[in-house]
């Protein structure tokens, strides 16, 4: 009977092993990186994160918005934990609209750490019309919202290509290996050298593609040091309490003749 | 079973020693299921206000939106600061100086939560006994200072932590 | 249930309990005498009632901050995840709780069947049980529809739109359901209303189902009637309890595993993009509970088909007590049933994997395979192999050795001649 109860756990278990579903039309596998922040005591790089910032504030933010994110979490714990100073100066370098004010008038005045993000355009269907009918989409929760994650978008960045010879492309598609029927509608927008980091880091493609997918992740899971540090802690502590539970449980059990 | 095997010795240290550990992790979880209610981030962020006074008259005050409570900012004339010093300490309820109520130099702003200290409601300008607000809920007086004179609020209407950015501008919080 | 009258010892305690016998009926939960050879399967009705109180407390708490408006969900639950205080542990664990709810409701209906469980006489405790699943199943529905991502928006476009196979009235009672010409604001409204609502429905009925049970008293391993209390008996407190709680420890480990390192591996990513009425997803699937009744609704290529056999598959099990046919409980004596049972293990399982897959070529062909074992299982495999079955030796009592010779038909007759 143990032996057909093993049985049982395992098959249990075996449902809980993710699918790989399958991959849809032509598309490469995405290129594992080995992320600092992946594992279970992963974090995030603080430089990369700044780094990051910096890459889809002057390349990104023209076009993709980040609407859940307000610019006074660059300065919370876990993130690029930009100094208090520094970002206020970041918020204020935007212009944001508010109001309406006594005279029922909108207006625009220099962000504040509380604002949200400023979008580059005003609604969804400016953004389609500004981007030849393809959505840039809001990069939020990017990395959480596609399969291969972080890997995925770092692909994504660092997968142009020239098309192979027979596949023509219509005007405004790219040939990008990474994804689904290796067409894109994003222009290749990294080359080196295109932003000048602060750090004075070389910005090459590769670099800033890291760079700014780190930060994409960051900004999606923003809670992810902290949630990977409760977590040791929470597990330790269970196991803890599991072995007391089970010596407690063995010392009640034996009074009574039985197998437990 | 006999009795004697029925029983758990309570004192065994490892029974005590489950429940203790037991008690601590409960304890941690009930905490974030406690703290989710205070405000959170975006609440606390939104801390500071700033508003621009250049456009008062003398003697008269707006009401502003701060956390979600009205912030009274009256100019006031010099015969009210004036009548607001004159006032004995010794018959005020919570005695304080009006000195203490504004910022030095800048005698005539008061600034301070229009809310009443009794239980909440938001008094009236120019009313009551003491030229100054009037609670209409039960009945509270305050002076021009916003010290409570009459009724059954406890204190002065609280005065918030602000700062003059510039003559024009006050930035609460 | 030979109950000893409990009287407690202080006056007032006393006149307390002779006006609400609360302190009796605590007496009878501690002193309940339970199996003692119970194993770790018995323990997962323990860890579905802690599942359950979790997912009412967090979801209560999520109800805090969650704004049930379609313009207005999808950033609320960022809202929750990104600035209320714990609110990315608080929604973690209701999400990853949903998914070890039904793995524990899946090894606990599994171990009914495999140790008779559902027959005489605890059909009722099986037919509540069934219900609180059922329930389940439709809480889980509409919760996972209230971030109202890409995920939610279609399955809930998919799982209304079963009900518009009925003949004549299904357009109207889809209308209906939605509140709209599609699945809307008031749709996400009222999913929001019912998804408060079941968990506490499921609590009422999970009283019933525990008093239900402590009528009979539980099964075991060995199937056979015990008498009660006996030596083949312990007090519930703190035999059961101790043991309750280590395994439900067990299963926290797992559970915060989930939590705090994979939070998002159970879910789908495409439920990160806000709901988008004019694009779905490329691979629409439902959560992986709910996989094996997607399976068998996509094997048959006929729409009210398809949804009449899903449905059946989940309500054969109400006659299941009706349709086996041993007089003996636990598949630990029925040599021949219990390779039945592993074949139907397997066959869910590879149900619940061809759900996943695409509905074509070989994934089609496996997905009809197993929808009519399942079906064969229950409808032929279970009455037949009743009848014929040369089942073990059963023992007399849990304590005593096994008898020597054939079954023992009138020890499980006896059984039903004395409820
Ligand atoms: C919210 C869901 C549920 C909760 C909280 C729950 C709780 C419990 C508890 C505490 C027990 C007693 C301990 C045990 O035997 O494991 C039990 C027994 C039982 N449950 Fe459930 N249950 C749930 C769902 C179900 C479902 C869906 C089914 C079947 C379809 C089911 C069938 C049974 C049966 C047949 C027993 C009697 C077990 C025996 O003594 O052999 N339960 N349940
Ligand atoms: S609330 Fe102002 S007097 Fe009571």
């Amino acid at each position: 009977m143990i032996k057909s109860n093993q049985r049982l756990f395992v098959l249990f278990f075996l449902l809980l092993i993710p699918f790989k579903p399958i991959q849809s039309a032509e598309m490469a596998e995405p290129i594992k990186v080995d992320w600092s922040f992946k594992g279970l005591t992963g974090t995030f790089d603080r430089a990369s994160l700044q780094r990051g910032f910096q890459v889809y504030k002057e390349v990104c933010a023209s076009c993709h918005s980040m609407q859940y994110l307000s610019y006074r979490n660059l300065g919370e714990p876990g993130g690029p934990e930009f100094s208090k100073q520094e970002v206020k100066a970041i918020a204020a370098s935007f212009e944001i609209e508010d109001g309406p004010d006594s005279q029922g008038e909108m207006f625009t005045r220099p962000g504040k750490p509380s604002d949200k993000f400023k979008s580059p355009y005003p609604n969804v269907q400016a953004a389609i019309a500004a981007n030849g009918g393809a959505y840039p989409p809001d990069m939020s929760v990017l990395v959480k919202a596609r399969k291969g994650g972080a890997n995925y978008i770092y692909s994504v960045l660092v997968g142009y290509e020239d098309p192979p010879p027979g596949v023509t492309l219509d005007d405004g598609v790219y040939y990008n290996k990474y994804m689904a029927g290796n067409k894109i509608k994003m222009p290749n927008n990294l080359m080196d050298g295109l932003v000048e980091y602060a750090d004075g880091t070389e910005s090459t493609v590769d670099q800033m593609a890291m760079d700014v997918t780190t930060f994409l992740a960051w900004a999606a899971e923003p809670e992810l040091e902290e949630r990977h540090k409760t977590g040791v802690k929470v597990i330790i502590y269970l196991v803890l309490l599991t072995i007391l539970v089970y010596l407690s449980m063995k010392k009640i059990w034996s009074r009574v003749d039985s197998e437990i | 079973m006999s009795k004697e095997e029925k029983k758990v010795n309570r004192r065994d240290f490892l029974f005590t020693a489950s429940y203790t550990v037991g008690a601590v992790g409960l304890g941690a979880v009930i905490w974030p299921m406690i703290d989710q209610m205070n405000p959170d981030k975006a609440q606390q962020a939104l801390a500071t206000t700033e508003v621009d006074i250049s456009s008062i008259e003398p003697g008269k005050s707006i009401t502003v939106l701060w956390r979600g409570k009205p912030i009274f900012i009256k100019k006031r004339t010099s015969e009210e600061i004036a009548e607001a010093r004159a006032v004995k300490l010794d018959d005020l309820p919570d005695p304080q100086k009006d000195e203490d109520r504004v910022k030095e130099g800048k005698d005539e702003w008061l600034v301070m939560l229009g809310v009443c200290t009794h239980l909440g409601c938001v008094p009236l300008k120019d009313k009551g006994d003491f030229n100054g607000w009037f609670c209409p809920c039960h009945g509270s007086h305050y002076d021009v200072s916003g010290r409570i004179r009459k009724g059954p609020a406890p204190t002065n209407m609280e005065i918030p932590k602000f700062e003059f950015v510039n003559s024009n501008t006050i930035k609460i919080g | 249930m030979s109950e000893h009258e409990y009287v407690p010892k202080s006056k007032a305690a006393k006149w307390f309990n002779d006006r609400l016998p609360l302190l009796t009926l605590g007496a009878h939960l501690t002193d309940y005498p339970t199996p003692k050879n119970l194993n770790y399967w018995w323990t997962f009705g323990g860890i579905l009632t802690f599942c359950l109180i979790t997912q009412i407390v967090t979801g209560i708490v999520l109800a805090m901050h969650y704004v049930a408006h379609a313009d207005l969900a999808f950033a609320s639950v960022e809202h929750i995840m990104r600035d209320v205080n714990y609110g990315w542990l608080i929604r973690y664990i209701h999400s990853n709780g949903a998914s070890m709810f039904f793995l524990a409701v899946y090894i606990h209906i599994f171990r009914s069947l495999f140790y008779g469980s559902y027959k005489s006489p605890r059909e009722v405790i099986w037919i509540i049980g069934l219900m609180i699943y059922l329930l389940m199943m439709a809480a889980a529905f509409m919760g996972y529809v209230l971030p109202w991502g890409q995920m939610s928006f279609w399955g809930a476009t998919v799982i209304t739109n079963l009900f518009s196979a009925i003949p004549l009235v299904g357009d109207s009672i889809t209308t209906w359901l939605w509140g709209a010409y599609s699945v809307d604001n008031p749709t996400l409204n009222r999913f929001f209303s019912l998804h408060y609502l079941i968990p506490f429905l499921i609590l009422g009925l999970v009283v019933l189902h525990i008093w239900a049970l402590h009528v009979p008293g539980n099964n075991n391993p060995v199937g056979i009637d015990i008498k009660k209390p006996s030596k083949d008996t312990v007090p519930f407190h703190p035999y059961i309890t101790i043991k309750d709680a280590f395994a439900l420890l067990v299963f926290m480990i797992i559970f915060a595993g989930f939590v705090f390192f994979t939070p998002n591996v159970l879910g789908h990513s495409d439920n990160y993009i806000p709901a988008n009425p004019l694009v779905t997803p490329a691979h629409i699937v439902p959560e992986w509970y709910l996989l094996p009744f997607y399976a068998i609704l996509r094997s048959v290529p006929d729409k009210l088909g398809g949804v009449i056999l899903m449905f059946s598959a989940i309500f054969i099990l109400f006659v299941l007590p009706w349709l086996d046919t041993s007089k003996v409980r636990s598949a630990v004596f029925r040599p021949i049933y219990r390779q039945f049972f592993w074949i139907l293990v397997i066959d869910v399982l590879m149900l619940g994997y061809v759900g996943a897959m695409p509905a074509e070529g070989v994934y089609l062909v496996l997905a009809r395979v197993g929808t009519i074992y399942y079906f064969l299982h229950f409808i032929v495999v279970m009455p037949v192999v009743g009848y014929l079955e040369k089942t073990d030796p059963i023992p007399m009592s849990i304590s005593e050795p096994v008898l020597s010779g054939g079954a023992e038909p009138s020890i499980a007759r006896k059984v039903d001649d004395k409820v």
